[in-house]
């Protein structure tokens, strides 16, 4: 089978690949770039490991296909801290213990963001229905959801 | 060590181990990837229950692309009339699990193994093996299992001097029941049932293995111990411990569930055959279908009580589904069931039951929450007939220090009372409910467990600290191990790296599991510490050129102590790495201990509901978790495991469960359709640390992990009861169930 040549925009760098038609976004990501900080918990959308933003839109990468990134930017955990600086929903999971063995975490912190950029003051409810396709079966989500909400909080203080 | 004096033990520190987790540095099982790499596909029985007659692997062995194939014949019998114990496993069932040998005994049960130039072709080839099954009738549930007519799975397992599916019992008694239940006023005894529940880990199953022509082997998986794959896939290949390094990968979750190996086997045999690296990674379905779960159980609980509350006796049997294999858990049924109560004749019986559902595995507390959920039930009941606080009636008859349970022990010092006693004065228990809402309490214990640990702790030539410790870290334990060393050798935390060393690197450590972790790879890390510390003292005193005996070590320096007393300055830890090579050498200690001094953990959880009558729909509105933890090294990952443990038993009370078809088959296995608790369905689970030290641990540590999963099956299924005034004896308690039985009341009333 011929492989697909993509052309698309990875954490802010321009990215070509090969990939197999049938080849999804998930495994493009861990098998062909590397990028292994998405994970696969179920490969049919259902547990949100694999979380990435495709043209700033969560979507499972499990569920897409690698040739739908071509001419679309893409944001991958990978890319959520700017360079040593953690993103602060990535201080404030490590700061409140937001994980345990850390296997959801890639794909709630993307998740999270995603929430954060389009509603910087969400409530508890909303939270927890934002992430309610992002399994965690560590934690019982306590952690995560204050996690998200106190960074919500500490940046819309530091934006004033 | 009072709460004033430390510096770290009780402090929220940030876990060694959090950068890497938090940007996707952190390299999980599936993560590895090695040169030349090949993938393995396993082929799974499409069959409950079937006679293998004969397996042709010649189409697939010559389908292009295709390196190695593996069947039962490549791996090590052990013939079914030897036990061959390993920890809790015995390797007969395991030869039998990671392949089926005679017969296939569940849907998804291995049957060979396909490594290939790419996952496809893997799975093309595993489709053009021909296996000759002679198809037999299953027995999927505990009743199916034991009805005299029931398909016999292992001809060699007899009870009662007749082929069953029995395959083992066990007993604990205490007092005279008889007499016991004869001294009562009011007794109480119902039938339970639980459902199978996976441990639902997010990380499946996955290897990498490399085997080279010396048979010299690199095994890179996720698993609750190193030291377990290593020793598994020695006996099952041959190829002896020492040639094997099993480097323990982060792991994605386990809750029990990877306390065996599934893929490291087949993995390691298609690398040998291949020459080639293999990498085999199981899809959630496989992991649905062919690892875990736990037992299901069906239970008949009696409990007898004088009508001021006193409990005169106590029985319970409890029937515990092992799956294909002989080895449910019912020591931790029969063991935990009563085991927070002071009951002077008590009784309990476990029976080991072999039905065509993929082997269980250890899921948290393995056994406990089947054994308390039955007692919890009735106690809930006994105190509502006797018109008794349910707390109080548990106060009455709680086990404490000098009790004798009725599976052994005696116990020494602990909090159970204490729990009991937080939960009557928390403002949880006083809080006003709505309609349609209830409150239930419920209690539960976990053995606890010491076992074997190795540490190595080094101190680095600009004087900074490495521990490397032998159990994979599944929950933050690094971060406890970091608080713990930093605490005894004074200094910031940060300065301590704690690393999890693979088989050749660091001594034999037990598994990651029974809560045992933190407690016994303390000790060996305080027991190099401070080995540590003397060095660093004796180094003092070869410089300052007076008696080691008179140097002390006091935040993160030696100081010159009794006559000596400030003579000198102070040499700090740098100040000695830095001169280590002209007073003595390499600074670091190794320890190795087999742990003992656990003891038991126990915790009281109130559950508060609301029963959506139209739907059926349960919601857990407010959860409180209460446990005496011995000390909380690091109090937010101790609350981590007890919230995440009430979750889950949230989750096995309402919804979790395996839909079976008519032909034995699985038929959710998946996350949509196998519902665990999601975000949107909890609300914030509040917690309350008792700390009891353990007297027979340096920093006072219990096992946390375990214990709080016990309680909760029954906790919500009482605070139902206050809700809906029905009591449901089965779980889960899934919409369908609460409205048919809610429409049943309706209808009688
Ligand atoms: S792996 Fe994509 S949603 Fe689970
Ligand atoms: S931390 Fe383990 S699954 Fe979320």
């Amino acid at each position: 089978m011929a492989k697909i040549h993509v052309t698309t925009k990875i954490n802010g760098e321009p990215i070509e690949f090969l990939c197999d038609p049938s080849e999804t976004m998930l495994d493009a990501l861990r098998n062909e770039l590397g990028l292994t900080g998405s994970k696969e918990g179920c490969g049919s959308g259902d547990c949100g490991a694999c979380s990435i933003t495709l043209d700033d839109r969560l979507v499972c990468s499990c569920l897409m296909l690698a040739a739908e990134a071509e001419g679309k930017e893409i944001n991958t955990i990978e890319g959520m801290a700017e360079g040593e600086n953690l993103h602060p929903l990535q201080e404030k999971f490590l700061e409140e213990a937001a994980l345990q063995c850390g296997i959801c975490t890639p794909g709630m912190l993307v998740a999270a963001k995603a929430l954060l950029d389009q509603n910087p003051n969400p409530t508890e409810t909303e939270v927890r229905f934002w992430l309610a396709g992002n399994l965690c079966r560590c934690t019982g989500y306590d952690k995560i959801i204050r996690a998200v909400l106190d960074t919500a909080a500490e940046m819309r203080e530091a934006a004033q | 060590m009072s709460e004033s004096e430390n510096k770290w033990i009780g402090k929220n520190t940030i876990r060694p181990d959090g950068a890497d987790k938090v940007t996707g540095r952190a390299a999980f099982a599936a993560d590895a990837n090695m040169p030349g790499m090949i993938w393995g596909k396993v082929l799974r029985s499409p069959h409950a229950h079937a006679v293998i007659k004969g397996i042709d692997t010649s189409k697939a062995e010559a389908l292009p692309g295709v390196k190695a194939v593996v069947t039962a014949t490549d791996i090590i019998d052990f013939p079914v009339d030897t036990p061959v114990p390993l920890g809790i496993q015995d390797m007969r069932w395991m030869t039998r699990n990671v392949m089926a040998r005679e017969k296939a005994l569940f849907h998804g049960h291995p049957i060979a193994a396909v490594a290939a130039m790419s996952e496809a072709i893997a799975a093309e080839a595993c489709k053009l093996i021909e296996v000759d099954y002679e198809v037999l009738p299953h027995a999927i549930e505990i009743d199916d299992a034991l009805a005299d007519d029931a398909p016999i799975l292992h001809d060699f397992i007899e009870f009662d001097g007749k082929p069953s599916n029995i395959a083992g019992t066990l007993e604990h008694t205490k007092g005279d029941v008889e007499a016991g239940f004869a001294e009562a006023d009011v007794i109480i005894e119902r039938d339970f049932t639980t459902r199978p529940v996976h441990q639902g880990y997010i990380e499946p199953h996955a290897c990498l293995v490399s085997v080279a022509p010396d048979d010299k082997t690199t095994i890179w998986s996720s698993s609750q111990g190193q030291f377990m794959v290593r020793a598994m896939t020695a006996l099952l290949t041959g190829i002896p411990q020492s040639s094997i390094r099993a480097i323990p990968a982060e792991i994605g979750g386990g809750f029990g569930g990877k306390t065996i190996v599934y893929l490291e086997t087949l993995a390691t045999i298609l690398a040998k055959k291949s020459g080639l690296p293999v990498k085999m990674v199981m899809t959630r379905e496989e992991v649905m279908r062919a690892s875990g779960p736990t037992s299901g159980s069906k239970s008949t609980v009696k409990i007898g009580a004088k009508k001021d509350g006193t409990i005169t006796a106590a029985e319970g049997f409890y029937w515990l589904q092992a799956g294909g294999l002989p080895g449910s858990p019912i020591r931790g049924a029969a063991g935990c069931a009563l085991a927070p109560y002071d009951i002077p004749n008590g009784h309990t019986f476990g029976y080991d039951v072999v039905c065509n559902r993929s082997k269980v595995a250890v899921y948290r507390a393995p056994g406990a929450p089947i054994g308390a959920f039955g007692v919890e039930c009735v106690l809930d009941e006994l105190a509502e007939e006797l018109g008794m606080d349910p707390l109080d009636l548990r106060l009455k008859n709680a086990a404490k220090e000098g009790t004798k349970a009725v599976h052994g022990p005696t116990y020494p010092v602990m909090g159970y009372a204490e729990s009991l006693e937080a939960a009557k004065v928390h403002d949880h228990y006083k809080a006003p409910l709505g309609p349609n809402q209830g409150r239930g309490v419920a209690s539960g214990f976990w053995f606890n467990a010491g076992g074997e640990s190795s540490a190595q702790v080094n101190i680095t030539e600009d004087g900074n600290v490495v521990v490397t410790t032998g159990h994979p870290d599944i929950g933050g334990s690094r971060a406890g191990i970091a608080n713990i060393c930093a605490e005894l050798l004074g200094i910031d935390y940060r300065r301590v790296s704690v690393l999890i060393g693979d088989t050749a690197t660091v001594g034999f450590s037990n598994l990651t599991g029974g809560s045992r972790v933190l407690f016994a790879s303390s000790m060996v890390v305080t027991e190099s510490t401070n080995n540590v510390i003397g060095t660093l003292c004796e180094l003092a005193a070869k410089i300052w050129d007076i008696d080691p005996e008179a140097v002390t070590w006091e935040n993160g320096e030696a100081r010159p102590a009794g006559a000596n007393a400030g003579q000198f300055p102070p040499l700090t830890l740098e100040e000695l790495a830095a001169r280590a090579n002209e007073t003595g050498g390499p600074i670091g200690a190794g320890s190795q201990l087999n742990t003992a001094g656990a003891e038991g953990g126990f915790g009281t959880h109130i559950c508060d509901v609301e029963v959506d009558q139209e739907l059926g729909i349960v919601r857990v509105l407010r959860y409180t978790v209460l446990q005496d933890v011995g000390r909380a090294v690091h109090p937010a990952y101790v609350e981590g495991q007890m919230q995440g443990g009430a979750v889950q038993a949230i989750g096995w009370a309402l919804n979790e469960e395996y839909v079976y078809d008519k032909d034995g088959r699985v038929d959710n296995p998946g996350f949509l359709d196998y519902r665990m608790p999601v975000a949107s369905d909890m609300p914030m689970i509040d917690t309350y640390i008792i700390e009891i030290p353990n007297p027979k641990h340096p920093q006072g540590v219990r096992g946390v992990g375990e214990v709080p999963l016990v309680p909760g099956l029954a906790a919500v299924r009482n605070a139902i009861y206050d809700a809906l005034g029905i009591r449901f004896n089965s779980l889960p308690m899934s919409p369908p169930v609460i409205l048919d039985a809610r429409n049943r009341k309706e209808a009688a009333e």
